[in-house]
């Protein structure tokens, strides 16, 4: 038999003056199972909560609610109250009417009825309400962190200084990303190697780190605190740990021809190969692909020179399970392929390139050792062109967003060219200069200013090539003229995307994506380092463009999340949870289909032979989220969300009528 | 009739947007009819359609359901179960005698409190023309087969 207590507050005059707060507790008294209700001028205050406490012990309550504000503002303090009287706090329910009642309306008998049918509401639902407790599972302290750009890095050695185990995982042989690539940074023009190859060098010799390179995740199961990842090593076809980096079977490996991926094509690379001098770990892998041994079983001078035996043709890949904790997600960008922009000929011309390939060109340890010079012909051009928004904020080649780096990498590029080139000229195409950030607006101002970049404010219609220069017509929108330069190297500024494939690693960890294929956050604004799965953060450009300072504060602050998560040795969280009752459950599946969050498994009932009788669904408490999908969903209503099930609701809308 | 009809409309709320949004109303003192009674649920995923018919046999004369925007929900997708599933609902409604206009489906966010009090005002006026609603006690009179549960333990 329920006995609730009722307790109407008057918030001051806030309630009091539009709705008879008297009249609301003598009705609530007439409320089946209610054996209390008293109003008070402040229920939130301390002698308004003794109230509630004194009430809880003296009246033997199985059920308390308080109409007032919004249980958005009070419920946790009213709650705490009831669990501090002895009740479990889940028994404590609130009825808003300040919010959805006094506030909003003006007649007194009106408000008074109004405010009288939703405390009646919450009665019936305290009625129904069971005693529910936080559930609690445990955590491994481990960290998986994929991608080694300089989010991921950033990442790692945040949690690892933090004195928690890290799993950093890379696809390529070398960790260091696109930032190993970049020739000076904005707005400080810093040379990004140099403030990025110690931070590498760091991860590989830190105690707490685990460094997988040439790998990737193969499966992962599991859920907050307890993920189960396995992670395919790719064969190296050298062993690490005999290699010593000598770098003897680069310089003897006879294929010297291939395209570098570091170099963005402009420099080639051997077969046996590491993609930069600076790599991290600084030993070579085969690619197996090019490699005349794995071709043509030919060759095999790599063997043969290596001083330490460390060369293994027969090496496979390797699988290996790893227990995680929590995951950070730091798979970075790529660079939109320009092959969408036949117009503006990349691909046809070679003086034609990227924003990418020019940070090779301008890069100290480059292919051109950090001479700028046309790919075509190495001579040094006098005239670039610098096309923005190549993809970016175009909804004929389907990106809308804007890639954000573009504007402060171009002005960058217009100023090193510039430093290295004293009698060239910059010309820079633009949408409009997003120059947001600290220092920013001043840097592009410099480009303009100091190293006079001319910058106009239009498109670019098409580029061809006329006697050895690159003719580029465009039009600049502020003189309202057209403009025609004939350029020796132009550079494309184009969009950054997700990285090919990742929707793949998106599914495999239960993480959703946008339409771009950037992993989406959990809340834009509060939570914008969490993916909407438990326990999985994001850091980085995986989650949409972003420069090097963000990146790195955004690693941060999912190291910071990541620690949080570890401090203690059980998570405990609120137990407003789907329940299965197996008894009915027939195994239709449309609750493991419906649930966002994969939290519905399925379960196998045996026999005492341990012969499988039948499937039923049951909920992972440490997945679930607390949505009711399942409930609403299920044809036998065998699932029911503990907080909202369906007695309770049914109960609610049994107190409609009076 | 000399006294004017008063509706009775419930809204069946989610936790993250609109019941946020009716709070937001409330902060905003935006002054709004009284006729609309309010059970949140953590979604709009989370409403069984009975829920609805449940509520009409209450003796509301309309039912009102909100959440977040498309792309919004909190849980990523329940409003989308739920729009789909209003979508199959509403040509029941003629069925059971309930004239579609008595259903509003809707949704206001978290910032939407201006929103929220046109909502409501709105659905009352509509309603108000409608007049009560009274095809379900009929139709539960037709049928005695389909007796009402009674609420409460």
């Amino acid at each position: 038999m329920s006995r609730i207590g009722v307790f109407v507050c008057h918030c001051g005059e806030n309630i009091g003056r539009t709705v008879d707060c008297a009249k609301v507790a003598q009705a609530a008294a007439k409320f089946p199972g209610v054996v209390h209700a008293v109003d008070y001028k402040y229920m939130c205050s301390d002698p308004g909560q003794n109230l509630i406490k004194q009430a809880i012990r003296e009246k033997k309550l199985t059920g308390v609610v308080v109409a007032a504000c919004s249980p958005r503002m009070h419920e946790p303090t009213f709650r705490r109250a009831a669990a501090e009287a002895g009740l479990n706090p889940f028994l404590c329910e609130m009825a808003n009417i300040r919010e959805h009642v006094s506030w909003v309306h003006e007649d007194r008998a009106a408000a008074t009825a109004k405010a009288i049918d939703h405390t009646r509401i919450m009665v019936e639902k305290a009625r129904h309400d069971e005693p529910l407790f936080p559930v609690k599972v445990p955590v491994t302290k481990t960290a998986l962190v994929i991608g080694g750009g300089i989010a991921g890095i950033q990442a790692a050695l945040d949690i690892a200084n933090g004195a928690q185990k890290v799993i950093l995982v890379e696809k390529e042989p070398s960790i260091g990303g696109h930032m190993a690539q970049l020739s000076e940074t904005f707005p400080t023009l810093d040379c990004s190697q140099c403030i990025l190859t110690p931070r590498m060098v760091e991860v590989a010799a830190h105690p707490n780190i685990k460094l997988h390179t040439f790998s990737e995740i193969e499966e992962s199961k599991g859920y907050i605190g307890n993920f189960e990842v396995k992670i395919r090593k790719k064969a190296r076809s050298v062993d690490l740990k005999k290699c010593t980096g000598c770098g003897l079977c680069m310089e003897k490996c006879p294929v010297k021809n291939i395209k570098s991926e570091f170099e963005c094509g402009l420099g080639a690379r051997t077969a046996i190969y590491r993609p930069f001098p600076q790599a991290v770990p600084n030993k070579p892998v085969i690619d197996r692909e090019h490699c005349l041994k794995f071709q043509k079983g030919t060759c095999g001078v790599c063997a043969k020179v290596c001083p330490v035996a460390a060369i293994n043709y027969d090496d496979t890949d390797e699988i290996v399970t790893e227990k995680i904790g929590a995951i950070v997600l730091a798979t970075g960008y790529r660079v939109m392929g320009t092959d969408l922009y036949g117009e503006y000929g990349y691909g046809k011309y070679p003086d034609v390139i990227d924003g990418l390939q020019f940070e090779r060109l301008a890069s100290a340890s480059g292919p051109t050792d950090g001479n700028i010079v046309r790919p075509s012909d190495g001579k040094v051009p006098k005239k670039v062109v610098f096309l923005k928004c190549i993809g970016s904020r175009d909804n004929a080649h389907g990106i809308t967003y804007c890639s954000k780096i573009c504007c402060m990498y171009v002005a960058k590029h217009a100023m090193l060219y510039k430093h290295k080139v004293h009698d060239g000229q910059a010309y820079v195409f633009y949408m409009d200069i997003r120059a947001g950030g600290k220092n920013y607006d001043e840097f592009v101002r410099r480009a303009i200013e100091e190293d006079g970049a001319m910058y106009y404010r239009g498109r670019v219609s098409r580029i061809y090539e006329h006697g050895g220069k690159l003719i580029v017509k465009g039009v600049d929108t502020l003189s309202g003229l057209n403009v025609q330069i004939d350029a020796d190297l132009v550079v494309l500024a184009t969009a950054m995307q997700a990285q090919e494939g990742i929707e793949k690693l998106a599914q495999k960890l239960n993480v959703s994506y946008d339409e771009y294929n950037f992993f989406t956050e959990a809340h834009p604004k509060l939570r914008p380092v969490e993916a909407n799965t438990a326990g999985i953060f994001l850091a980085g450009a995986c989650q949409a463009p972003k420069d090097i300072p963000e990146a790195v504060a955004q690693a941060g602050g999912a190291a910071a999340k990541v620690l949080g998560l570890f401090s203690s040795d059980e998570l405990e969280r609120e137990p407003i949870i789907a329940r299965v009752n197996e008894n009915t459950c027939v195994a239709c599946w449309y609750c493991y289909n419906v649930c966002p969050y994969g939290a519905i498994e399925k379960k196998e009932i045996k026999d005492k032979q341990g012969r499988t009788v039948r499937w039923v669904a049951h909920v992972n408490e440490s997945v679930c989220a607390g949505c009711g999908l399942c409930n609403a969903i299920c044809p036998s209503k065998s699932v029911e969300l503990d907080g909202f099930d369906d007695g309770q609701s049914y109960a609610e809308i049994g107190a409609l009528s009076e | 009739m000399s006294e004017e009809f008063e509706p009775k409309i419930t809204a069946f709320v989610c936790n993250w947007c609109t019941y946020a949004g009716a709070d937001l109303a409330g902060t905003s003192r935006l002054k709004y009819a009284s006729n609309m009674r309010v059970i949140k649920l953590p979604c709009t995923g989370r409403i069984d359609f009975m829920f609805l018919i449940r509520a009409f046999e209450q003796g509301a004369d309309a039912v009102l359901v909100s959440g977040c925007h498309p792309g919004d929900c909190h849980y990523n997708e329940g409003n989308y179960y739920a729009r789909r599933r209003w979508t199959v609902f509403r040509k029941l409604l003629n069925f059971l005698g309930i004239e579609e206009d008595r259903v509003q489906f809707s949704s206001v966010s978290a910032a939407e409190g201006r929103k929220w009090a046109d909502l409501v005002n709105e659905v009352t006026g509509a309603v108000r023309k409608l007049g009560p609603f009274k095809g379900y006690k009929q139709l539960m009179e037709k049928s005695r087969f389909i007796q009402p549960v009674e609420a409460g333990k």
